[in-house]
């Protein structure tokens, strides 16, 4: 068996483990990245939209501060956030913006002098500064007082991937591609690497490291309908689970967003709402201004996928081979305003649906997109409960977010928070001596190898992975959407509890050989019905409604009982349920609980708790 | 009603020694708005567990699922069946080395080629966290994203004449990224630097003008422009040398 020695394992080379890999490779220290898939095909580079970074270069960012982006983040949120860290966030991301065109990021920049934009539907005229030529521009985005989201064109996450992933090989970062790392190596205490899955041969291989760090995005695949790509299955997190020490963060925290295309769930973005665009029901008559009579298609992101999903139940969803969805409507716009403002939304509709756009209606549903719950951290980015453990990005609940995200801020997180974490992992392998047990190695080899054998072998079952998987999905789908009940949760986690004994018994079709998908599929099954879990029975214990969580049979935001975050653990691999204990969500506090200003209005105060 | 599709694809598993490389028959019913993406993960899951392919972002952004769909390298993702006749062929990319089934290595090979192309700015400045940006010209940041907006699927290599022929041949890819980093007023590195890369068989003189990279390129770049565009410079390099010695 190969084993790889290095000072920093990255798992994952998105942007967050690239940047704090080149963090730690600036300081001198060894760094091999794991990867599904060559570093620039990961998720990171599908992000259009931006990075938030208050430089207030643009005229209609004038007046922007780290203080504005800092009270839009902790609103954003709705309190749920640690705010020492949103504003170490705020705070570090102009930096971190100047850094990436330092190293080659050709963010689009100011042009001085008159240009249209369109708000609502109307237009609009603004004036660049003069002064201002050549600095970076900013865009306008929803949730922000001010314009501040740094973009290149209509592929922002795509460049910046590439600059990140060129400063990677210029400092010698190793990227070891289609490698799956399926256990860390740890004694309860301290995580001393990792047992991969060679993705080109199917090999074991043992990757030891003084610090290790999970960077390895979101786990939306665990749901049936996301935004997310296929490799965002959660594999890294279902490593953390299994030690039974490691916390996941305010798993019960799930974004939804309202224009996923069906049947592929691709997004199309909010700039056609903005834009003036309709949604439409079966019968192909607006719904969304019977709801929300002032604002209609234009409440934000949670409020909208909240109607639209009702307005399914309700029964007036469009029937499809793909289930049931709605129409956005952006015909009225106009062919030239869709081919130039919205260039990006009419290829996907064409390439991906055969639809035209400016004469035919859109299929849209509201869809799963960001999991704000993650591997939980301190400020620091070290995990909970093992020494070495390191987490940041999507992967982590690090929680700048809380329990909603805002657009541009998750993608500026991944190299803001990869930059500050990675120079707290370089401090860390300072003064770091390790021992590395070769039973405590062995063992770990021999029990993934144990696994792999009853897989092929069919000890423990013939349960079929993929009809398991979308049980679990299907179950998440139902009971832990959008909307959730204490009823709907039940079930959810009853069913959840079934595919849990079901994920245990399952057994391979195929012969298992070489890289097989099969059993890749089947080796991270039982850790994926463990997080629906934490999501599920999290979603049933949290008996109010903040940001994206959303239980109807509690309406209001309670301060008083829930301004706390979840922590889920898996404490012993036999348990049918995880184990869940509660901490403040912050404990340093710039801005006190208040009225976000959109959304539901509904608070329980915190005043109101009594001694 | 809707078709039922018969797709051949190409079957062979390294890692098994009884597998023989031959072509599969799989027959599948076509639903609406079907691709290729929603074909394969089908079959995969309700016919043949042990299917390699590879798809990530399945949106045409991250370039993973290259494959040669009817005798034409393309994205398999944003390949609707509907546009496709009843009976599909699917075989793997090739120039790259095979993992699997319709699978291949485009990692190493696009790795190599950062490091022949040495592709990172290279400047002697060094960033000041507490200066302002670097001013920059919007047009500049423009026309070096629209050279960036290479995914590597590796299309343009497995369509390219001169890439079956010789294994050290750069390709399109690899000289677009060169551009990419010669308009980019950040990079130091002069036309004669650049010149060492790729001034020859191996790099822009090895170019057999077939047009197939720009033809199969699902992100439609302008990879001839650019072989057009770096030939003449260095040609122009590559005079200026025989006078200076």
């Amino acid at each position: 068996m190969q084993t790889v020695y290095t000072d920093f394992l990255v798992v994952g080379a998105g942007l967050a483990g690239e940047r704090a890999a080149v963090e730690a490779a600036e300081a001198g220290f060894s760094v091999v990245c794991l990867s599904l898939v060559p570093a620039r095909r990961s998720h990171s580079s599908a992000a259009q939209g931006g990075m938030q970074a208050s430089l207030g270069n643009s005229v209609m960012g004038e007046g922007d501060c780290p203080d504005v982006h800092f009270a839009d983040t902790v609103k954003g949120s709705d309190w749920g956030c640690d705010q020492e860290v949103a504003r170490l966030f705020a705070d570090t991301a102009p930096i971190e913006m100047r850094r990436l065109a330092h190293w080659g990021v050709p963010w689009n920049r100011v042009v001085p002098g008159k240009s249209i934009y369109y708000k609502g539907g109307k237009q609009y005229e603004k004036v660049e500064a003069e002064e201002k030529e050549g600095l970076i521009m900013a865009r306008s985005f929803g949730g922000t007082a001010k314009w501040r989201t740094c973009y290149t064109s209509d592929g922002t996450g795509h460049a910046v991937m590439c600059t990140m992933d060129n400063r990677c090989a210029e400092k010698g970062v190793e990227v070891h591609d289609k490698t799956e790392a399926i256990a860390l190596l740890q004694d309860g205490e301290t995580c001393f690497g990792v047992v991969a899955r060679c993705l080109r041969t199917g090999e074991l291989r043992v990757y030891l490291s003084k610090a290790t760090m999970i960077a390895a995005g979101g786990f939306g695949r665990i749901y049936p309908n996301t935004t997310n790509a296929v490799i965002c299955d959660g594999g890294a997190h279902t490593m953390c689970v299994g030690t039974g020490v490691v916390p996941m963060g305010n798993m019960e925290a799930v974004q939804f967003h309202p224009t996923g295309i069906v049947p592929t769930d691709i997004l199309v973005t909010e700039g056609c709402r903005g834009d003036g665009g309709t949604l439409l029901d079966v019968d192909e008559k607006r719904f969304m201004h019977i709801y929300e009579p002032e604002k209609a298609e234009l409440a934000s992101r949670d409020v909208v996928s909240r109607w639209m999903t009702h307005h399914m139940r309700e029964g007036h969803g469009v029937k499809s081979p793909y289930g049931e969805h709605l129409w956005l409507d952006i015909r009225h716009l106009g062919a030239e305003h869709i081919t130039g403002k919205l260039r990006e939304v009419y290829e996907i509709c064409t390439s991906f649906l055969g639809v035209d756009p400016i004469h035919q209606l859109i299929p849209v549903r509201p869809t799963h997109h960001y999991s704000m719950g993650g591997v939980r951290t301190n400020k620091d980015g070290a995990a909970y409960g093992l020494k070495g453990l390191f987490a940041a990005g999507e992967a982590a609940c690090w929680d700048m977010h809380g329990f909603n995200r805002l657009g541009g801020n998750s993608l500026a997180e991944t190299v803001v928070a990869g930059g500050i974490i990675g120079r707290k992992v370089a401090e860390y392998l300072e003064g770091c001596e390790t021992e590395f047990k070769t039973g405590l190695i062995n063992d770990e080899v021999g029990r993934q190898q144990a696994r792999i054998e009853a897989l092929i072998s069919g000890a423990n079952g013939s349960e079929n992975v993929y009809k398991v998987r979308a049980a679990m999905q299907e179950a998440l789908h139902k009971g832990a959407n959008i909307f959730r009940t204490q009823e709907g949760l039940e079930k959810c986690v009853a069913e959840l509890q079934e595919a849990l004994i079901r994920a245990k018994k399952v057994g391979l079709r195929s012969n298992g050989k070489g890289v097989n998908p099969e059993l890749a599929a089947a080796l991270k099954l039982e850790g994926q019905v463990k997080l629906a879990l934490m999501i599920a029975y999290g979603a049933l214990m949290r008996t109010e409604s903040r940001g994206s969580h959303n239980r109807e049979d509690f309406p209001a935001r309670n301060d008083r009982d829930w301004l706390t975050r979840t922590l889920a653990y898996w404490k012993k691999p036999e348990d049918t349920l995880p184990t869940l204990e509660y901490e403040p969500a912050t404990t340093v506090v710039e801005i006190p609980p208040g009225d976000r200003g959109y959304g539901h209005s509904q608070i329980i105060s915190a005043d109101d708790k009594k001694e | 009603m809707s078709r039922l599709l018969k797709l051949n694809i190409f079957r062979y598993n390294p890692e098994d020694e009884l597998s023989m490389p031959h072509m599969q028959e799989f027959v599948l019913e076509e639903t609406d708005s079907m691709t290729l993406f929603i074909a394969l993960n089908r079959i995969r899951e309700e016919q043949d567990p042990s299917l390699q392919f590879d798809f990530c972002c399945r949106a045409g952004i991250c370039g993973s699922c290259g494959m040669v769909i009817n005798g034409r390298p393309g994205l398999a993702c944003h390949t609707k069946t509907r546009d496709l006749p009843g009976e599909i062929t699917l075989l793997p990319l090739p120039v790259f080395k095979l993992v699997g089934d319709l699978s291949v290595d485009t990692g190493t090979w696009f790795r190599e080629m950062y490091t022949k192309t040495e592709s990172w700015i290279h400047t002697n400045k060094i960033f000041d966290p507490t200066a302002l940006e670097e001013r920059m010209d919007n047009k500049d940041a423009v026309a070096i994203y629209e050279l960036e907006r290479c995914v590597e699927c590796g299309c343009c290599i497995a369509a390219c004449g001169t890439a079956r022929l010789r294994e050290d041949f750069l390709g399109a890819a690899a000289l677009n990224r060169v551009a990419r980093f010669l308009i980019d007023p950040r990079d130091e590195r002069t036309d004669r630097d650049y010149y060492e890369i790729i001034g020859n068989d191996m790099g822009i003189f090895g170019c057999m003008g077939l047009l197939a990279c720009e033809d199969v390129c699902p992100k439609h770049l302008p990879l001839q422009n650019q072989l057009g565009f770096l030939r003449r410079k260095m040609g122009i390099t590559s005079i200026k040398r025989l006078f200076r010695k």
